[in-house]
């Protein structure tokens, strides 16, 4: 328990269980979060700004992958259905440019349907949540899982 | 573009596939059916007439007049029960879209409720928390209940999307059950699992598997009085797997028996006693089940307890729409 100090993390580590020594690590990662529920971009930049991630925001698919290829984020967070671009497009835009196709994507969504999933995949993200089935809490999990 | 319309009216089975329905009560197939069976007969008359009757003409001109008039008769009933098939559909669609749309606000409430309780925007007080904690049960029984319609929407329009994956469905009873342990303990039940002979891995969806198990020994805890038992058994006979799910609970009463399948039923003696439910989990149950290829059943006594058990096929049958 001497690992915490910081008296912000403290509070958090309440509700999210990070350990302490992750605290490091992340220092100044990046975070894109493409999606376009204001609602949603305000609750994901509270929480990952709190952990110590920078959360660059981008509203519409074409912003977000103009900001992917213009800061090289650490991670994306995309939704699938977006306005100007959907995430499919985002995705394969992503992977076909060689300054961003390494960068790990999280696929966020509402769609569940078997076959959007499997062309997610296909098309390289690395992980595929649907937002109904999970809590914040672990969707953090999964963020930490990739980026440590 | 007319052909391409008269081609999709003549493709039966993916119109039948549209309705939910199966083919021998799809009003295409039906229709298609009758109109065989009385080329055949007019065939067939004709022959018989052709032995036995001097004025031939006369026979198959009334044979003819008949037959058209009962094609116009079947052709109207038919298209009318296809019009009242495509209205069910068409309603059930929209609910689907609309549960849809309703996620997206109910999930904003869940995660910003999720990031207040954390604290994660600051100190919380006990006062706000138990209101926080309302806001949560409600939002979850928000989610919950458009969950429920989402599915109830893909069963009837036939576009539930089942996977085919091995696994074993001994670990997925076990696991089920370790998850049900703290409600248990709170309502006072004792869960017993009987498992006989080798049960073999079985191909089919495990997640709607989990679900509908889940389903089952969720009703048999809830509709128990204070204290009382669960038994669980799970056996193989022949390509199959029975699961069955017993308890000592209020049972149904006879004269709902036969509604129990039914959406948004509940029974009397329920009703009386638990305000919450929505009466679509064993609409969604037998869905599910049916459409993996498996049977579902039950019997039940009034204040004695209730078995419902399902049986699945170890490999999937070519009834079961494969998925890709």
């Amino acid at each position: 328990m001497n690992l915490i100090r910081d008296p912000v993390f403290t509070k958090i580590s309440k509700g999210f269980n990070i350990t302490k020594n992750m605290e490091i690590s992340k220092k100044g990662k990046k975070i894109l979060f493409i999606e376009d529920e204001s609602a949603l971009q305000i609750t994901f930049g509270d929480m990952l700004s709190k952990q110590g991630y920078e959360m660059i925001k981008a509203m519409d698919g074409k912003t977000g992958l103009d900001l992917a290829k213009e800061k090289t984020p650490d991670l994306i967070l995309l939704d699938l259905i977006l306005p100007k671009m959907d995430g499919f497009g985002v995705l394969k835009g992503l992977k076909e440019d060689e300054e961003t196709k390494d960068i790990p994507v999280i696929i966020l969504t509402n769609l569940e349907n078997t076959g959007d999933v499997q062309r997610a995949l296909e098309l390289g993200a690395t992980n595929y949540l649907v937002k109904a089935n999970y809590t914040l809490t672990e969707i953090l999990e999964k963020i930490e899982k990739i980026l440590l | 573009m007319i052909f391409k319309k008269i081609w999709e009216q003549l493709n039966i089975k993916q119109q039948c596939r549209k309705y939910g329905l199966p083919l021998w009560q799809c009003p295409q197939f039906l229709f298609l059916i009758m109109g065989l069976i009385i080329i055949a007969i007019i065939i067939i008359s004709y022959f018989i007439a052709i032995e036995r009757i001097n004025d031939l003409q006369m026979v198959t001109l009334i044979i003819l007049f008949s037959t058209s008039i009962l094609v116009t008769i079947d052709y109207i009933i038919v298209h009318s029960f296809e019009r009242l098939a495509e209205s069910t559909r068409m309603k059930m669609e929209f609910i689907g879209i609309v549960s849809h749309q309703l996620r997206s606000p109910v999930i904003n409430l869940k995660y910003a409720l999720e990031l207040l309780m954390s604290e994660g925007t600051g100190e919380v007080q006990k006062g706000q928390l138990d209101y926080l904690t309302i806001l949560k049960q409600n939002v979850d029984r928000l989610q919950e209940l458009i969950n429920d319609i989402l599915v109830v929407s893909r069963i009837q329009t036939g576009v539930l999307s089942l996977k085919e994956e091995d696994f074993s469905i001994v670990d997925l009873v076990e696991k089920t059950i370790i998850e049900a342990k703290p409600v248990l303990l709170a309502s006072n039940i004792t869960i017993n699992f009987k498992k006989e002979g080798n049960i073999p891995n079985i191909i089919s969806d495990s997640f709607w598997i989990k679900q509908a198990f889940k389903n089952l020994v969720d009703n048999a805890i809830r509709y128990q009085k204070s204290k009382g038992k669960v038994d669980i058994s799970l056996k193989r006979r022949d390509k199959n797997i029975y699961l069955a799910v017993q308890d000592s609970g209020v049972g149904i009463p006879e004269e709902d028996q036969k509604y129990i399948f039914q959406k948004f039923f509940r029974a009397r003696n329920v009703l009386k006693k638990q305000t919450s439910g929505t009466g679509l989990g064993l609409f969604i149950v037998k869905g599910v089940i049916e459409k993996l290829g498996g049977k579902i059943n039950f019997t039940s006594k009034e204040n004695k307890g209730s078995t419902f058990w399902f049986s699945l096929p170890i490999k999937p049958t070519s009834k079961l729409n494969k998925l890709k």
